[in-house]
């Protein structure tokens, strides 16, 4: 099954990446706020039941994803 | 003393610590490459080296702690045995576990590499013994993602113990957010675990420890290593 895993900062956690990007927009006039960058993991895993596909996810997500001092993770399977 | 500088694929500063270790304190070092599972028979030390090591690909150290090596250095840790994490080492040490916290990229965005000024807060570590706390020392960062984090509870646990080992200071040894070149929590530089045989810290003393290099204050960190050595404490 293909699993996406949304890997986010938590909040309260600075974003210096999101902060830089979100003034490079003002610089555009657009309008922006509280913008904050994450990272998309996308993999197949060898299963058909969602059920199996999401905790062996959420098991990579511990071991090794996710550093759950500062992120967080949403798991989508697709 | 016997010291081991575990070799990642993507370190480089490795050479500096078999050249503050080897050379210029004379100590028994050897480089092991990360793919080893034991560490040499009798390492009293593992000194993990700066660098970016795996390219800091997915976090900074995060790949890195997986390594072999890392088993045995864990093992070593359990049994009292001295770690030290610089900079990427210390990276690395965060993201295995065997310290608490994480660095996040520097708040300036920037890579830093400058001179600064560290406090010494504890001298009554391996680490820091041959030092007063309250010395201010002289050493170089080179850094992107410095920026010491921890959630404020366990921040407010960190303090409370005594886990901060060095801080961001001027020359005169004031601490505070101006004196912190990369936004770390409370100005923190280097932090040591609960049983104070694990330190990591993002400043590399390593390279101040010859007039060459532009000071020497980092020896003070080599020298209360060396006592150590000579006066073993139980592991």
């Amino acid at each position: 099954m293909k699993v996406r895993v949304l890997v986010s900062l938590k909040a309260g956690i600075l974003d210096p990446q999101g902060k830089a990007v979100e003034q490079g927009l003002h610089g555009f006039d657009f309008e922006v706020e509280h913008l904050r960058i994450g990272r998309l993991i996308e993999m197949e895993i060898p299963t058909h039941s969602p059920d199996e596909a999401r905790s062996q996810a959420q098991a990579m997500c511990d071991k090794l994803l996710v550093n759950p001092v500062m992120e967080k993770a949403t798991i989508e399977v697709l | 003393m016997r010291v081991a500088v575990p070799v990642f694929p993507g370190s480089n500063c490795d050479h500096d610590a078999l050249h503050a270790s080897g050379v210029v304190m004379g100590w028994d070092t050897h480089p092991v490459w990360h793919q080893e599972t034991r560490l040499p028979e009798g390492t009293d030390l593992v000194f993990i080296p700066g660098g970016f090591s795996y390219g800091d690909y997915l976090r900074c150290g995060a790949i890195a702690a997986l390594s072999p090596i890392m088993g045995d250095i864990k093992r070593h840790a359990e049994n009292g045995g001295l770690v030290f994490g610089v900079c990427n080492g210390f990276q690395i040490l965060c993201e295995a576990n065997l310290l608490p916290g994480a660095l996040l990229r520097n708040e300036s965005l920037r890579f830093i590499h400058q001179q600064v000024h560290i406090r010494v807060e504890r001298a009554d570590l391996p680490f820091t013994s041959a030092m007063k706390a309250g010395q201010v020392m002289q050493v170089p960062i080179a850094h992107a993602e410095g920026n010491f984090t921890l959630d404020a509870s366990e921040l407010l646990d960190l303090e409370a113990r005594g886990g901060v080992a060095f801080r961001y200071c001027d020359a005169t040894g004031q601490v505070g957010e101006a004196q912190t070149p990369n936004g770390a929590a409370n100005g923190i530089a280097g932090i040591v675990n609960l049983r104070g045989n694990v330190l990591g810290m993002m400043p590399h003393p390593e390279r101040a420890v010859e007039p060459e290099m532009g000071g020497v204050d980092g020896l003070g960190i080599f020298r209360s290593l060396a006592r150590r050595a000579q006066c073993p404490v139980s592991k």
